[in-house]
């Protein structure tokens, strides 16, 4: 294929600039989502543009939080030209776009490539799937993170591929190795989605997509479109030798469908197709066709996603102690209201604390963040998990809110759970051992860990002074520094459990449960 | 669509050419796999965990013994870039210790993800001042790193020590997957362990700026203690033995130079603090080259404690690592 300047004026031309932009900027921002890097860049820009994330939360909440505003920056061109997100914007729509393009496509036969790009009817699925997280959300569980393709790219490139990149090239990404719970899941699940490209062409887009399915009901109304003119037209099929959306340019334009990468105006022999500004309405395919029974059956679908997972209890008595979500949470039903499993948290994460949780908080809690203590533990001074959350499942909250200083004083520090020691594994309690790495580590002042010293007979006869630790429940904000630090490694001996987080009123410790007057009286004491 | 083999004309009979390239074939496979596997045979089996050990040895950064200069410099002050000044130039100044393109690794204490006025790490004033002389003197490369116990990007940020290393273009080391080898000692219990071994590949000078910490445990953190963010691995086992692992340290470190920085103190709910109320502002830099007597000063003077309950400087000065005795050694006191 010879190259002119005139190329380069070509709408696909101007296509490919867009994406390798977009898809640069995506990366971009997994990459500096880092402590060493992020200076207040818009880490989670993608996702505060994605307007199914602010509708959907917008059904749970009743609010648009801060910066999911922006999504109306995306949701004005769909009005006016359709899914132009999906080949322009969309980070893992381009991904889809290349590899299918470098798995082969280009290089099969032209016939093969036609039928491949045919509409077919499990491509309405997609619809029904939005259905059902809809349905789901208006229960009061927000589902979209599972499919949400910026969610689904961001968790993946978090949870496995920049794991992986520092497998193989160490500290390129982060200075210390880090792990994530169920990577394996997430790593096998991108490359099955990237994969499926072989056998369907965007299967992702195309079949599962409920931010495609969310664009392209409200691209039916879009103003421009794709039009065929059939006086020109000499059915040779060719337009959809390069259709990325599978929407039936060759006749009838299924509108909802189309992706408008203008692929089909350039294939065409004829130039019998063009992009037009309110072409008539009997030319296309104007709503997306979706089985009404079909449709009821995903609401069912999403129905018993919230009530199903509702009445297993994990969210109400039957509350894990493992858990503990990261500081400035809101209280757990609120929590499986907000967060879209993006995983940006975890990502940003300085210590490895954050992992996906798999099952511990129920089926509705799948990749939603949990703290680790074997892995990390909670920085003190750091708020970076909240400061990314687009959505306030984590809220924006300030150092000097998380530590309850100031005039925050009186409320006291955010509590994300409380220690509690396993004497039978300690080894000062019981294995005539010192230690005490626990009251070392602990961060709060005065310390929420303390020792008293005790001179014991050990077996051999011969007296040894040790300091046995104690946990102070009014003191203790339950970071897990303790646990990450014991040396007892497999099981520590003191281990960070949910009960005492401040989130919820209903599974707090202490009656007082304030700071305040735990500091006051130790000072007295001190005096 | 199958195709169909090309025509036969041999009969069904195999030419010798034919014959000796697929023989060939086969027995060069079966040869490759004979030599192969005996090559990577094991014929000994071991037990898993109790192989030998070994490990690199350090060589020691402190300079021949000198006995008309001090070896100890108590120097009072303000503020940090004076006092500082004052306490190296009462050993005779920094030439003494750095010369013209020496490599320098500076070992700050960066332990905790915590901003420079709690002391719970080496203030990033006292690290400037150090670093401002080491390369008036003339050093062609410094370094500086910690293995601390908080994240380390978090730590460099927060202590401010990142902020000093870019303004004087000191080369930051984190300690990354790779920058370990492990150490070999003859310590009481510290015999074999991992090391930060990367800022040593280059290093001709070594000098330790310490804050001057209370502990739970070992009761202090000064200079001595300071060395444990050297070490990598299973550090949460040396609490076990701390006071032999501290004296260790005298042992595993030769430093060239040792600064405490006495000017603000955690005197409590040590080695993390975390209120202004912990700290008591001394007014005070010790250096020297004896970190056991820099530490029984700044036991006794700074934290102003029983230099009898600190089992660490008495197990060092027994093992001939340094003397607790200050006032018996060539010591300088004087006013920035």
């Amino acid at each position: 294929m010879k190259w002119s300047f005139k190329d380069l004026l070509k709408l696909r031309s101007v296509r490919r600039v867009a994406q390798v932009f977009f898809f640069s900027l995506f990366l971009f921002f997994v990459v500096i989502s880092d402590l060493r890097y992020l200076k207040g860049y818009p880490a989670s820009l993608f996702l505060e543009l994605d307007p199914l994330v602010a509708f959907a939360t917008a059904i749970t909440t009743h609010t648009v939080y801060i910066g999911l505003l922006l999504s109306l920056l995306l949701i004005l061109p769909t009005l006016l030209f359709g899914r132009i997100f999906c080949n322009w914007i969309c980070p893992y729509g381009i991904l889809h776009h290349f590899i299918g393009w470098l798995l082969g496509k280009r290089r099969a036969e032209e016939r093969e490539r036609i039928e491949a790009n045919r509409y077919k009817k499990l491509y309405s699925l997609k619809y029904v799937i939005l259905i059902g997280m809809i349905v789901a959300a208006v229960c009061g569980s927000l589902q979209i993170g599972l499919l949400d393709p910026i969610c689904l790219f961001h968790r993946s490139m978090t949870t496995a591929i920049m794991p992986l990149l520092n497998l193989f090239i160490p500290s390129s990404v982060y200075v210390r190795q880090y792990f994530h719970m169920g990577a394996w899941v997430i790593g096998f699940l991108l490359f099955f989605l990237v994969g499926m490209n072989v056998l369907i062409p965007r299967f992702f887009c195309r079949v599962l997509c409920p931010l495609g399915a969310f664009l392209g009901t409200l691209s039916s109304v879009a103003l421009w479109r794709i039009d065929r003119n059939p006086d020109k037209c000499v059915d040779c099929d060719l337009c959809l030798k390069s259709c990325e959306g599978a929407s039936d340019p060759h006749t009838q334009l299924r509108k909802s469908e189309c992706f408008v990468c203008f692929n089909c105006i350039e294939d065409c022999p004829e130039d019998a197709i063009s992009f037009k500004f309110m072409p008539p309405l009997k030319h296309e395919i104007t709503a997306p066709m979706v089985p009404a029974r079909r449709a009821l059956l995903g609401s069912l679908v999403g129905v018993g996603f919230f009530a199903f997972g509702r009445a297993s209890g994990k969210t109400d008595r039957d509350y894990n102690k493992k858990v503990i979500r990261p500081p400035g949470s809101v209280e757990e039903k609120d929590f499986l209201e907000r967060c879209i499993k993006c995983d940006q948290c975890i990502r940003v994460c300085p210590t490895n604390v954050l992992q996906p949780s798999l099952l511990e908080s129920g089926l509705e809690g799948i990749w939603t963040p949990i703290l680790n203590m074997k892995l990390g533990y909670c920085e003190l001074n750091c708020t970076l998990c909240g400061q990314v959350c687009p959505t306030g499942a984590i809220q924006r909250i300030t150092i000097e809110e998380k530590t309850g200083v100031g005039p925050f004083a009186e409320e006291g520090p955010i509590r994300l759970g409380t220690a509690f020691y396993d004497h039978g594994r300690c080894l000062p309690w019981s294995m005539e051992t010192p230690c005490v790495v626990c009251e070392e580590v602990c961060p709060v002042s005065p310390k929420a860990i303390y020792s008293r010293e005790v001179t014991i007979t050990k077996r051999d006869g011969t007296p040894i002074t040790l300091r046995r630790p104690y946990v102070d429940p009014a003191l203790c904000i339950g970071c897990g520094i303790c646990e990450h630090e014991c040396p007892v490694t497999d099981e520590a001996a003191i281990r960070v459990t949910a009960i005492g987080e401040t989130r919820s009123r209903d599974r707090r410790l202490l009656m007082d449960g304030g700071v305040t007057s735990a500091v006051r009286d130790l000072e007295k004491r001190q005096r | 669509m199958s195709t169909n083999p090309p025509p036969d004309d041999t009969d069904g009979r195999t030419s010798r050419r034919e014959f000796i390239l697929r023989a060939g074939a086969t027995g060069a496979l079966l040869a490759g796999a004979a030599v192969a596997g005996r090559a990577l045979w094991q014929p000994e089996h071991f037990v898993p965990g109790f192989q030998p050990e070994k490990g690199l040895q350090l060589p020691s950064y402190a300079l021949a013994l000198n006995k008309t200069l001090p070896s100890l410099a108590i120097a009072h002050g303000k503020e940090h870039d004076a006092t500082v000044r004052a306490a190296i130039g009462a050993l005779g100044g920094m030439s003494r210790f750095v010369q013209k393109g020496d490599i320098v690794m500076i070992k700050p204490n960066v332990a905790f993800d915590r901003p420079p006025a709690l002391a719970a790490t080496t203030h990033p004033e006292a690290l400037r001042a150090v670093a401002k002389l080491v390369m008036e003197a003339g050093a062609a490369k410094v370094f500086i790193a910690d293995n601390p116990i908080n994240s380390p990007a978090g730590c460099f940020l927060k202590s401010g020590l990142r902020q000093v290393a870019s303004d004087l273009n000191l080369e930051l080391l984190y300690p990354e997957t790779n920058s370990f080898s492990p150490l070999q000692l003859e310590g009481e219990v510290l015999k074999h362990w991992t090391f930060f071994h990367e800022p040593f590949k280059k290093a001709t000078k070594v000098i330790g700026v310490a804050p001057c910490k209370d502990h739970n445990l070992c009761h202090a953190s000064m200079t001595m203690k300071n060395w444990y963010g050297l070490l990598g691995g299973r550090r949460n086992q040396f609490h076990q033995h701390i006071h032999s692992i501290v004296s260790d340290f005298a042992l595993m470190m030769k430093p060239t130079l040792v600064v405490l920085d006495g000017m603000n103190v955690l005197m409590k709910n040590g080695p993390t603090g975390g209120r202004l109320s912990d700290v008591k502002q001394m007014g005070t830099v010790v250096a020297g080259t004896d970190m056991v007597a820099v530490d029984s000063y700044g036991y006794t003077h700074l934290l102003e404690r029983d230099l009898a309950e600190l089992t660490y400087i008495h197990k060092a000065h027994d093992r001939g690592l340094g003397n607790k005795n200050w006032q018996d050694t060539f010591h300088k006191e004087v006013q920035a």
